[in-house]
């Protein structure tokens, strides 16, 4: 087993040793469960679109708190110094973080997947492409919102603080889209292309371009990278 | 064999360590002791490279902490200060993990070694919060040693046990202290003295003190403080210094019981006990005691660390 691996299970067995797993996962699937219950009669449409719209929005409160305490934690109680000090890199202590993440937010996706059960069960003309399309977008957010959160953990000792700043980056990086009408047209377009929520919807109605693609892994590949640079910046001279 | 190299670091203005040099030899059990804030923990943070030096260089076995970090991180076994532990984690499962972050390759017969070694008997399946603050601090040993490392630097061991925890956890460190080469830091001096060969001494960044104990101690006295009882009357007494020469009376009294007490001085090179026996012991007097003043190392210490450290 390689080291990225072994912090990964580590992690993972951190959330499934403590109830926080468990509570992420029922409180998660409740919600949603709800906002793909509650219009889909009303509706009357065999899709997952609702879903979809609010799954990001339910993404921007629980991925900071599950990734709020993966550096912040070993800060306050002094075990970096233990994770540092054993032969790793810093490359592999956040990636093996960032998997472990990844992952849970993908235990929580897979279980979303009664309700295309619902569906394929009541319903007909399925567009299948589309929505797993949209899956797909929902790994990209996922994953965006999770290298953003540990970005922040890696940044405080007290997780509170790594919540909220993780909070308010995925917040404005999502709304970007929504808000345009405040900044000047010269810069409308820029302010939508680093949008979140404009990628995203482009995904989750069943389009899969390289661009959104790109968009997603060079902001995971930035926050990652930052978050590798603040752990290393304690040995800055 | 592990080099410091005009070692400074610097945290903001404050210069936490200053200039330190000197050597760890294989095999060697070295007292790292100084008051607290001495700049003690951040030159082991530098030697496990865990925080990189402001300038100068160490080097352990000819690598370099700046270049081959990951070389070195596999020598070294490291307990950090306050021992940082995952407390929710089962110290089984810690140990375990402890063992694949450092590729063990035969960890359930390693594992026996260790739980015999540290006394982990009947803690493996518990929780670590649930551990008393001794038990803990063998499950940070067990750490710091699993892989069996060449190198293995403690910081401050045993700060925060009760004395019978102390005095377990010594006995483990001195056993350790057999085969590899270990680095304690502490600001307890009984705790150095009972355990290294060498002590070195850092006051505010700088090395103010470098040798054992009991050359730390004689670099302070030159001279040799001697009390001895014995039946003979004072003027007895000063006959005999006169005969021996060299050697300063400094107190005579005669005790209740008729007895006389003498204390004398002499230079510390030359132990002058043997001759003052035999004096004694030819004039057909009767010695009731003789025993050595010797000044402590906590003496030294405080000289050292509270007067400025220039002796």
């Amino acid at each position: 087993m390689n080291y990225t691996q072994l912090i990964c299970k580590k992690e993972t067995n951190a959330y499934f040793d403590s109830p926080s797993a468990y509570i992420f996962l029922i409180v998660f699937l409740l919600f949603s469960g709800w906002f793909f219950a509650s219009p889909l009669f009303l509706a009357n449409s065999a899709d997952m679109r609702t879903l979809f719209n609010m799954i990001p929005i339910l993404f921007l409160f629980f991925v900071p708190v599950i990734t709020m305490g993966l550096l912040a934690r070993e800060r306050s109680s002094g075990t970096i110094e233990l994770l540092a000090t054993f032969p790793l890199t810093e490359h592999q202590i956040i990636m093996g973080k960032f998997w472990s993440a990844l992952k849970l937010i993908a235990v929580g996706l897979l279980f979303t997947l009664i309700h295309l059960l619902t569906i394929a069960l009541l319903g007909t003309n399925i567009d299948f492409g589309a929505i797993f399309c949209g899956y797909l977008g929902l790994i990209m957010v996922g994953a965006v919102y999770a290298a953003i959160g540990i970005f922040a953990s890696s940044l405080s000792n007290n997780q509170i603080v790594a919540f909220i700043i993780s909070f308010a980056v995925i917040f404005v990086l999502y709304m970007l889209q929504y808000s345009l009408f405040f900044v000047p047209a010269a810069f409308a377009g820029f302010f939508q292309y680093i949008s979140i929520g404009y990628h995203y919807s482009n995904m989750s109605r069943g389009v899969i371009d390289s661009r959104n693609i790109i968009y997603f892994l060079s902001l995971i590949i930035v926050f990652l990278r930052l978050a590798v640079t603040v752990l290393e910046s304690r040995k800055w001279k | 064999m592990i080099r410091l190299e005009n070692l400074v670091k610097d945290y903001g203005t404050v210069r936490a360590v200053d200039h330190i040099d000197f050597n760890i030899n294989d095999g060697e059990i070295l007292g790292f002791l100084g008051p607290n804030g001495a700049g003690k923990s951040t030159t082991l943070k530098m030697i496990t490279c865990y925080l990189s030096p402001t300038s100068g260089n160490i080097h352990v076995d000819n690598a370099n902490v700046m270049d081959d970090s990951l070389d070195i991180r596999k020598k070294i076994g490291y307990l950090p200060e306050q021992n940082p532990l995952y407390s929710e984690m089962i110290v089984y499962d810690y140990l375990k993990f402890v063992a694949e972050v450092r590729q063990i390759p035969n960890f359930k017969v390693r594992l026996k070694e260790i739980i015999d070694l540290c006394g982990l008997h009947g803690v493996m399946s518990k929780s670590i919060q649930a551990l008393s603050k001794g038990y803990k601090q063998r499950v940070g040993i067990a750490q710091a040693i699993l892989h069996d490392p060449e190198i293995l630097i403690l910081d401050e061991p045993t700060s925060g046990l009760d004395p019978n925890q102390i005095v377990e956890i010594r006995e483990l460190i001195k056993r350790l202290g057999k085969e590899k080469t270990l680095i304690i830091s502490s600001h307890i001096l009984q705790e150095v003295q009972a355990v290294c060969d060498r002590i070195v001494i850092i006051n505010e960044g700088k090395i103010v003190a470098d040798g054992s104990a009991d050359q730390l101690k004689s670099g302070f006295n030159k001279r040799m403080s001697v009390t001895l009882q014995l039946d003979s009357g004072e003027a007895a007494v000063k006959q005999m210094v006169e005969a021996l020469g060299n050697i300063q009376l400094v107190k005579l009294t005669t005790l209740p019981e008729k007895l006389t007490e003498a204390v004398l001085e002499f230079d510390r090179a030359l132990d002058r006990r043997p001759e003052i026996f035999n004096y004694i012991k030819e004039n057909g007097y009767t010695l009731y005691e003789l025993h050595r003043e010797d000044i402590s190392l906590e003496d030294v210490f405080r000289k050292l660390t509270i007067e400025g450290g220039k002796q």
